[in-house]
């Protein structure tokens, strides 16, 4: 079972993030970068999936220069080998653009499962992994909070509002986790060290066959016309329970018309 | 006026709040017409109808539901297809996302999603970061495809007679790949749903035991409201993961987000800092949540839970 992880490097959630004046982009470059949490979870399903049933793990990240940073760390968690999609020219895709690009560079790698969070931290879409489905062609398992692979069968279970769906699909197939499904491992110091040495592909736009008409802000979907900050929040009223904090909680709902 | 396309959430038939808002909304920038899949379309039609759809397209087939996210989406590409609408809107909903996704490729058009507001023009208001910035976006290419959050548009009926149009669907191969073989239900109780309610209180670390949660719902149930949790109490296995409010799990925007015992981490921030009034009880003053509120106690959790749920039960008389 040979898997592809996509991981996407993302801004701590710590930092403020901030859109850049010149072209209404996030502003990657002035923020600490991390791997997008959701995808640590998909690197260590991939991971434990390897270890039962065998295969190889690539990191297939799109980013620019500074996103080797998190590939580096997805390798040091065990991962075998690494695909960077790195081009000025990617710069400001959206994500029907950077699904475009994604679903080429799957084309360059033999795989039959492609694991990913459900989503980035930054853009919070939740888009990718269904477009990587209807472009590639691959079942879509999304939202999985479980993984079970049978030969070529895999069955997840879909966490939903109300629960949790029992799905399953043959490979090839494109599978988001969320982060209950598992508890992802620390690179360990051996694992660093290895990671130096493992193999690390980088593709430009002509290596993957990527049209640039298709990406960067001009190849996208959509435009950001504006953006401002959130003015900040007036501060409330605060008291101290002194035995009636309870009574005057429900004073303020009242005088809000809520009850 | 333009044709603008509202995927109907429901649940076996039941059309949730925020079908009913899009509608709404849809009556603001054209000619509402709602798409309506799988069964049930009886128990739906009068709700869809008060709420100004002009038309109604019906896609019944049985196979609809057997499979997840893309018989949705290959259905709406179909009426994309033959009824050239303006836009299509969608609930921002996990499942409402992934079917713009998939329909956003088809079409080859790009898709806004989380959109708290769409203006002329199909610009839409987004709130990002967590709420720390709002933005104004569009699809600059292809039809628009937006995914609205629920609570952006109060639902107003406007009764209407729409016509209906059966859509058969021959859902290809492609489509057929993501077999469902078990729907299995974990909802405790018959509270609003997390996403759509006009009201959440959540509990947090400061709980300290599952059990304790018993308290939070009490509460919930005394406002109507859904019950949400931090991380800290997911993670500790205090409550369902898919209860968790912050980046790694729901985003609310509720009239009233109530905070117990929770610091007010950036995670949980989040996912609750757009929410139109906050209310917080924490027996740390320093705690973070507390720069958000609108209205804050600083106390023990477990003398004023107990005491403000007294307090509403009562002037419910």
């Amino acid at each position: 079972m040979n898997i592809v992880v996509c991981v996407k490097q993302v801004p701590d959630t710590y930092e403020e993030k901030k859109l850049s004046d010149a072209d209404k982009t996030l502003d990657r470059e002035s923020v600490e970068g991390v791997m997008n949490e959701l995808d640590e979870y998909a690197v260590e399903e991939a991971l434990r999936l390897k270890e039962a049933h065998g295969g190889e793990v690539t990191i297939l990240t799109m980013g620019p220069e500074k996103a080797v940073e998190t590939i580096r760390k997805a390798l040091s968690m065990g991962a075998d080998s690494a695909v960077h999609v790195v081009d000025p020219a990617l710069h400001g895709s959206d994500a029907l653009a950077t699904s475009y690009a994604l679903a080429k560079a799957l084309g360059t790698i033999e795989h039959d499962l492609v694991i990913l969070g459900v989503e980035s931290t930054d853009a919070r879409m939740s888009v990718i992994p269904a477009m990587l489905a209807e472009r590639t062609g691959a079942a879509q398992l999304s939202f999985a909070r479980k993984v079970e692979v049978d030969g070529s069968t895999v069955k997840i279970e879909r966490q939903t509002d109300t629960g949790y769906d029992v799905v399953e699909a043959q490979t090839p197939a494109i599978v988001s986790v969320v982060e209950k499904i598992n508890e992802p491992r620390y690179p360990s110091f051996k694992g660093i060290m290895a990671a130096k040495k493992k193999p690390l592909t980088t593709l430009t736009l002509a290596d993957a066959g990527i049209e640039a008409s298709n990406v960067g802000l001009s190849g996208s979907g959509t435009s950001v016309a504006e953006f401002a900050a959130r003015p900040p929040k007036q501060a409330g009223t605060i008291v101290k329970d002194e035995g009636d904090g309870g009574v005057k909680l429900a004073e303020f709902l009242a005088s809000q018309k809520i009850i | 006026m333009a044709e603008v396309l509202v995927l109907v959430e429901h649940f076996e038939g039941t059309p949730k709040k925020v079908t009913l808002e899009l509608l709404t909304l849809a009556r603001s920038l054209g000619e509402p017409s709602a798409v309506y899949v799988g069964a049930g379309y009886d128990t739906a039609k009068a709700a869809l109808a008060e709420y100004g759809a002009q038309k109604v397209y019906i896609a019944a087939d049985a196979d609809l539901d057997n499979y997840i996210i893309a018989p949705k989406a290959e259905v709406l590409a179909q009426i994309v297809g033959s009824a050239s609408p303006a836009a299509v809107l969608i609930p921002s909903s996990p499942e409402g996302k992934e079917i713009a996704a998939r329909l956003a490729v088809k079409l080859d058009s790009g898709v806004v999603t989380d959109a708290v507001g769409v203006g002329d023009g199909f610009v839409c208001d987004q709130s990002i970061f967590g709420g720390g910035y709002t933005v104004k976006s569009q699809v600059s290419k292809g039809t628009p495809i937006i995914t609205v959050r629920p609570n952006s548009t109060p639902p107003e009926p406007a009764p209407a007679t729409p016509s209906e149009e059966q859509v058969s669907v021959s859902l290809s191969d492609a489509a057929k790949k993501a077999k469902v073989l078990e729907r299995v239900s974990e909802k405790k109780g018959g509270r609003p749903e997390l996403t759509e309610a006009e009201i959440v209180v959540s509990g947090g670390r400061g709980l300290g035991a599952a059990e304790h949660f018993a308290l939070i719902e009490k509460f919930a149930d005394s406002l109507g409201a859904a019950v949400g949790a931090s991380r800290a109490a997911t993670d500790a296995g205090w409550y369902p993961h898919q209860n968790q409010v912050g980046q790694t799990g729901k985003t609310v925007s509720p009239q009233l987000y109530i905070a117990v015992g929770i610091s007010g981490a950036i995670q949980h921030r989040a996912g609750m800092q757009t929410s139109k009034t906050i209310v917080a009880i924490n027996k740390d003053p320093e705690a973070p949540i507390f720069e958000l509120v609108d209205f804050g106690v600083v106390g023990d959790l477990f003398e004023v839970v107990p005491q403000v749920t007294e307090q509403i039960e009562a002037r419910k008389g």
